[in-house]
């Protein structure tokens, strides 16, 4: 597709010197740029706020992170290498990348063709397999969690990491849902397209319809290995009578619970666990904006 | 397939029909469920009191917090779409909220609305406003600090609406530039059509996670109770649905009573799911366009 200038488009159509569009378009920018900019750093300050509080206390004395004081007195550097000697954090790191990878791996491998066929194929009880999809949403875990417990203790599986790898290779509802709301406003030409070149419906998804949605794709990979990053519950009850195989999460919650509240180290902590998203988000920022230059193909 | 049937049976099908059988008995986890029939759905609908209290609070949140939501996300995405020199940074720093642990968020929100200390009362005391709200120490404001906290950790939903967003063809732009349309009128008859897909997903998926709130109210309200007898604190203002299923059935273990909760909460969330699937149909533009 062709991108049309203003002055190429002004210029042509209309008899006005060409030089003063593009100044007065310029300073028009410039002010603008100035405005977007100060909307976004003023909204990313009050963002900002809890995170500051996270990050000052991470440089506390356990003491001083009881009181209602914002500044580090004195600065406290060391909590950084405390968290390292009271819980062995690279192990806990070790076991929570396996579990957050092998999760968002299995969640894609299963979540897509599911997706695919709820979206882009036409075929009897579509819509009740959708609603049934969702309808494995609406059960609080608090509940459910009971009987998969039971079913984990009887295949032996307690205390290892199976069971919070495994249930994500049969499928995420979350996941499921979101994947075909963006494969559903792909044109259906495209697929057209594709049949009449004599693609069946597998080459059609992994060929037309997966590069298309890599911006959605990246977003449920992402949410699926920040939740299993995070999560509290199925670890706890999956592995927490075996140390060895805690992931960082309930590390985390080792400084609220043994050592008497020691919020600037659950802080620390926190920060340190952080880092690892952050940076990945950082990068993985590629994919959401390869989105963009897409877009000119599906128009 | 097989293979996958069956991991599905077990590990979705199974959980969800055992907690029916659950919910028409006596069970507390450590004997044998007792049948008793009906029992438990008759408690909740004559007797229990508090089970209406959550009622309440839990669609009050979902009433305010999952609209706020997605207009909030909706709002930060379309800040985020335009590329611009450090878009990376600004797309990762409103990103961050939602990575903080849950654990470390909810303290930070305790600390920052705390009434005495807290900065944010220090700062509306600062402009004038003279009695500012006690936030989580009092019934009346408790609901509304765990709003923006629930706004605070809008990124997902960000994410997800940028995408929608980065989705739009860009020749409709271009289009509206030529026929003169102002920011707005390309915001409501371009942008706004072509992103009712994923505010279709976010209304769904907020409306069932709004049902099921849980975390950030477990901390928060154990966190200055200290204990699990506090659930629910400020007098019951904080009590929903989940947490009073779950108080029910893992300090009470009463897990009959808090199955029959969770398949009541399963009948509501699919009855406005089925709802919002209906009405979707006139409001909800597919580009792919083969399913009208």
């Amino acid at each position: 597709m062709s991108v049309t200038t203003p002055t190429a488009r002004y210029g042509s159509a209309v008899d006005i010197p060409i030089r003063a569009i593009p100044q007065a378009t310029k300073r028009h920018r410039v002010l603008q740029a100035f405005i977007d900019h100060t909307v976004l750093i003023v909204v990313a300050v009050i963002f900002m706020v809890p995170m500051f509080f996270i990050l000052v206390t991470s440089f506390m004395t356990q003491e001083q992170a009881l009181t209602s004081s914002l500044i580090p007195r004195p600065f406290n550097f060391r909590n950084y290498l405390d968290v390292f000697s009271e819980i062995p954090l690279i192990r806990y790191t070790w076991n929570t990348t396996q579990v957050a990878v092998l999760t968002t791996v299995g969640t894609i491998v299963s979540c897509v063709p599911v997706a695919y066929a709820l979206a882009r194929m036409q075929w009897r009880g579509r819509q009740f397999a959708f609603v049934a999809v969702l309808a494995t949403l609406m059960l609080p875990f608090q509940v459910t969690i009971v009987p998969l417990y039971i079913i984990f203790v009887r295949l032996d599986w307690i205390n290892h990491l199976t069971p919070l790898i495994l249930p994500s290779f049969f499928g995420d509802a979350f996941s499921i849902f979101l994947l075909r709301q963006f494969f559903m406003t792909i044109p259906e030409e495209l697929s057209d397209a594709a049949r009449v070149d004599g693609a069946n419906e597998w080459q059609i998804m992994t060929r037309v319809i997966v590069p298309l949605a890599k911006p959605a794709i990246a977003a449920v990979a992402l949410f699926n290995f920040l939740f299993a990053w995070n999560d509290f519950f199925a670890p706890l009850l999956f592995v927490g009578n075996n140390p060895k195989l805690y992931t960082l999460a309930l590390g985390l919650a080792e400084f609220k619970q043994r050592y008497q509240a020691q919020w600037n180290l659950t802080m620390a902590a926190s920060v340190l666990m952080m880092l690892p998203i952050i940076i990945l988000f950082f990068l993985a920022q590629k994919v959401f904006v390869e989105g963009v230059t897409l877009t000119g193909v599906k128009g | 397939m097989s293979p996958w049937i069956i991991g599905f049976s077990v590990f979705i099908v199974y959980p969800m029909v055992s907690s029916l059988y659950f919910s028409f008995t006596h069970y507390d986890l450590l004997g044998s469920p007792q049948w008793v029939g009906f029992a438990n759905y008759k408690y909740m609908f004559t007797e229990d009191i508090l089970f209406w209290k959550a009622i309440k609070n839990t669609v009050w949140f979902i009433v305010v917090a999952v609209p706020l939501q997605i207009v909030f996300a909706i709002a930060t995405a379309t800040l985020l779409t335009k590329p611009r020199k450090g878009v990376k940074v600004y797309r990762t720093l409103y990103f961050l909220p939602a990575i903080a642990p849950i654990v470390a968020g909810s303290l930070a929100f305790l600390f920052l609305f705390n009434p005495a200390y807290g900065p944010i009362n220090t700062f509306l005391s600062g402009i004038g406003i003279g009695k500012p709200p006690t936030w989580f120490y009092s019934p009346g404001s408790s609901k509304w600090a765990l709003v923006i906290l629930a706004l605070w950790g809008i990124g997902e939903a960000m994410i997800i609406f940028l995408a929608g967003l980065l989705d739009v063809p860009r020749h409709l732009y271009e289009a509206a530039d030529i026929e003169g349309g102002s920011a707005w009128q390309k915001f409501r008859h371009v942008t706004l059509p072509m992103i009712t897909p994923v505010i279709f997903f976010s209304l769904v998926i907020g409306v069932i996670q709004a049902f099921q709130y849980f975390t950030q109210a477990y901390v928060a309200s154990t966190t200055l109770g200290g204990q699990r007898s506090s659930l629910g604190a400020p007098q019951n203002s904080l009590l929903f649905y989940s947490i009073y299923l779950f108080q029910q059935g893992f300090s009470y273990f009463r897990m009959g009573y808090a199955s029959a909760m969770a398949w009541v909460l399963f009948i509501i969330t699919m009855i406005c799911t089925l709802v919002l699937i209906k009405t979707s149909n006139r409001w909800v533009h597919y580009q792919g366009g083969m399913f009208k």
